[in-house]
């Protein structure tokens, strides 16, 4: 049973790790080449879902919604990057930080405005809605396996893009050295309003992808985004590999503390005390990873600058 | 120059106070000329629609009585806690300082009701709760202006458990949110279940992905699960416990919070066969009960919940106190007497307060069900507990 048990967590914390990378993909290279520190990254996953939430709902087809609300959100991104946090790359980070908390307010009062504050509904499609038996006498939900499929699909296509196309390429030249890459003709305006547009339709796929296992609502964005920068604080910022890694690791670490740490504080501590501490130390666990991830390697495990 | 008028200010508002105090001393209470209502619910986030059906089951009353509470005009203040016990306390205080209102009613969350007590208490403002019902109020600490048209939080988790033991199931998983109500819910199912606990996991309140907690519910061979999960945070758990396929392996038992008509809206199909209790059900045979129901359904389209009973029996305790008293809103102890002797109908039956100021009523068993119209729905199967009271009466003094 214990086997299962461990099996089924690791699926769990892929899942949530996956979902963690699409978020810190965008972030780690908005942060790493450009420099910028986009509080309002979460406002996108929060758009993303809404739009994808609304389209399915319009439309019917939970399909159609993921395609429309995520192109729509690259749409924002690109009118987001071109009107307002194009502005602010050769600012300070403190200003880029209000900038952006700002927009991040706007965009909560602007959901709630047209939405309402008030969850909104997104179910996954019927035929995922059931569960799928992976081994006999163990079953998993087929959404989520949908997920880490998804998931696994993203993380290959932005491998390839990053380490096979000449665009990538662009990118990780800017990543490790922004002037050198300019000096050497890169259309650096492009290949930022690019990266944003990436950065908010992956955004979006989460919002989407995780808008059935919880909800679509308000403010939303505000505690994933918290993570996602744990993440790429972990993975070392502007790489992608890192990202994976990171969000893997956040995804795993997380899901294990919430049953294990219990687990083993029932056996240390009894029942009594360890539903007292048990969800305390798992909810800090992530942190005491981030804690040590930085003082063995400050620059975090894949660090891009040179 | 800012600092000298509120000092100069100061004495001559004290000296209005005293004038207003001996004023009412020579005078005595007079009849108010209208009753100011702070309605404090959760209307955003996930709790949001308990905090909806809260409100709407309130203002239907004052809409029945033709915007009147006790004979005198209602204006019924209504604002968002957003969950948060700080922005609530906020709030409270506004409503009970500046707005002055003869009653606070609405807060859904126990964590958020004992950030409000104090000033409110203070204020010697009547609160009339129509949902939270922790045990801190039961007990030690019950205080004279605080009155539970609701229920005590372990109550319903009570019948659960004696449900559970009843029907003979051996090995439970529970599953409860970390805050005091979720507290009180495991302690009184547990109270009257006496079988062997195979899990017992507290999740945050804001927690809505629970898949970590079913593969554990999985592994640890529970042939029945009881989760206390309100509002959307029950949505997403049925949700995945069905989309996990543990509904074949395990009998899922909720309190009404986890199984009310919000949560078969939102989930559908899927709810069919889980048993929940309340004290309080749509189908009930009484003349309160269909006159509400069928002017909710009329007034919002849709069926009430268990909430919206409450909100409405709230304001109809109240309705019916400040006609007690003749309007006399300023005479705290000929109010707080009314208020004790619970002069309504309720729509839940026979209904008493206890000395601390809780209910002594009903419960009963509910079970999700397809009915004659084909549509999904909570069917009264029988009753759990008669005239039940709360086990933390025996702690309250309550002052006179």
């Amino acid at each position: 049973m214990t086997g299962l048990l461990l099996l089924e967590q690791s699926l769990n914390g892929l899942q949530f790790g996956l979902m963690l990378f699409l978020l810190a993909a965008g972030l780690t290279l908005v942060f790493g080449i450009m420099d910028m520190i986009n509080l309002a990254h979460g406002s996108l996953y929060m758009v993303g879902a809404y739009l994808i939430a609304a389209i399915a709902t319009a439309s019917g087809s939970f399909w159609i919604g993921l395609a429309g609300g995520t192109l729509a959100t690259a749409a924002i991104g690109v009118l987001l990057e071109v009107s307002v946090l194009r502005r602010l790359y050769r600012r300070d980070h403190l200003s880029q930080v209000l900038g952006t908390f700002a927009i991040l307010l706007m965009a909560n009062e602007a959901v709630r405005m047209v939405w309402g504050s008030q969850p909104v509904a997104l179910n996954p499609p019927p035929a995922l809605a059931g569960p799928v038996e992976l081994l006999p006498g163990f079953s998993y939900p087929a959404y989520r396996l949908f997920i880490i499929g998804v998931g696994l699909a993203v993380a290959l296509l932005l491998y390839v893009l990053v380490t096979r196309t000449r665009i990538g390429m662009q990118v990780r030249a800017g990543a490790s050295n922004r002037e050198m890459a300019m000096a050497m003709g890169t259309n650096v305006r492009r290949l930022f309003t690019g990266i944003f547009a990436l950065g908010a339709a992956l955004c979006a796929i989460a919002g989407g992808m995780l808008g059935p296992l919880l909800a679509v609502q308000v403010g939303m964005g505000e505690s994933i985004l918290i993570l996602a920068f744990v993440v790429i604080v972990i993975g070392g910022i502007g790489s992608i590999r890192g990202a994976l890694v990171g969000a893997l690791l956040v995804g795993l670490v997380d899901t294990a503390g919430r049953t294990l740490v219990p687990l083993l504080a029932e056996r240390l501590l009894g029942p009594a005390a360890a539903a007292g501490a048990g969800p305390a130390v798992a909810s800090i666990l992530i942190y005491v990873l981030m804690a040590a991830v930085l003082f063995w390697k400050p620059r975090g495990l894949f660090p891009s600058h040179g | 120059m800012p600092f000298l008028p509120s000092r100069a200010h100061r004495p001559s508002t004290r000296a209005a106070a005293l004038g207003a105090a001996i004023a009412l001393l020579a005078g005595g209470a007079q009849a108010a000329d209208q009753v100011k209502v702070g309605l404090l619910t959760t209307l955003s986030g996930p709790g949001s629609g308990l905090g909806i059906d809260i409100r709407d089951g309130f203002q239907l009353a004052v809409k029945q009585g033709a915007g009147k509470l006790g004979g005198l005009p209602a204006e019924v203040t209504v604002a968002d806690d957003q969950q948060s016990p700080d922005a609530a306390k906020q709030t409270a205080d506004r409503l009970v300082k500046r707005e002055r209102v003869d009653f606070m009613t609405g807060i859904v969350f126990s964590n958020v009701m004992l950030a409000v007590g104090q000033p409110v208490f203070q204020s010697r403002t009547f609160y009339i709760s129509a949902n939270a019902g922790p045990s801190q109020y039961a007990g030690a600490q019950c205080n004279p202006y605080f009155f539970s048209a609701s229920y005590q939080n372990d109550n319903m988790h009570e019948a659960v458990g004696k449900t559970v033991q009843d029907r003979g199931f051996k090995k439970v998983a529970l599953l409860a949110p970390n805050y005091p109500a979720g507290k009180d819910a495991l302690a009184g199912f547990k109270r009257y279940y006496k079988g062997e606990v195979v899990m017992e996991a507290y999740t945050p309140l804001s927690q809505l992905d629970y898949g970590a907690e079913l593969s554990k519910i999985r592994a640890s061979g529970a042939d029945a699960v009881f989760v206390f999960l309100p509002g959307g945070l029950g949505v997403n758990f049925v949700k995945q416990f069905t989309g996990a396929g543990l509904g074949k392996e395990m009998k899922l038992f909720a309190p009404g919070f986890s199984a009310d008509e919000d949560v078969i809206r939102a989930v559908g199909d899927a709810m069919v066969g889980i048993f929940n209790s309340s004290q309080w059900a749509h189908d009930m045979d009484n003349a309160a009960n269909k006159r509400f129901v069928a002017d909710f359904q009329k007034e919002y389209g849709r069926l009430p919940t268990l909430y919206a009973a409450q909100g409405y029996d709230a304001a109809r305790l109240i309705d019916g106190a400040v006609r007690r008293v003749g309007g006399k809103l300023e005479d705290k102890a000929a109010l707080r007497k009314a208020l004790e002797a619970a002069p309504f109908e309720s729509v839940r039956g026979p209904f008493r307060f206890n000395t601390n100021h809780y209910p002594v009523q009903d419960y009963y068993l509910r079970e999700v069900v397809k009915d004659g119209q084909g549509r999904i729905t909570n069917k009264t199967v029988g009753r759990v507990f008669e005239a039940h009271a709360d086990a933390y009466a025996g702690e309250c003094r309550m002052p006179s």
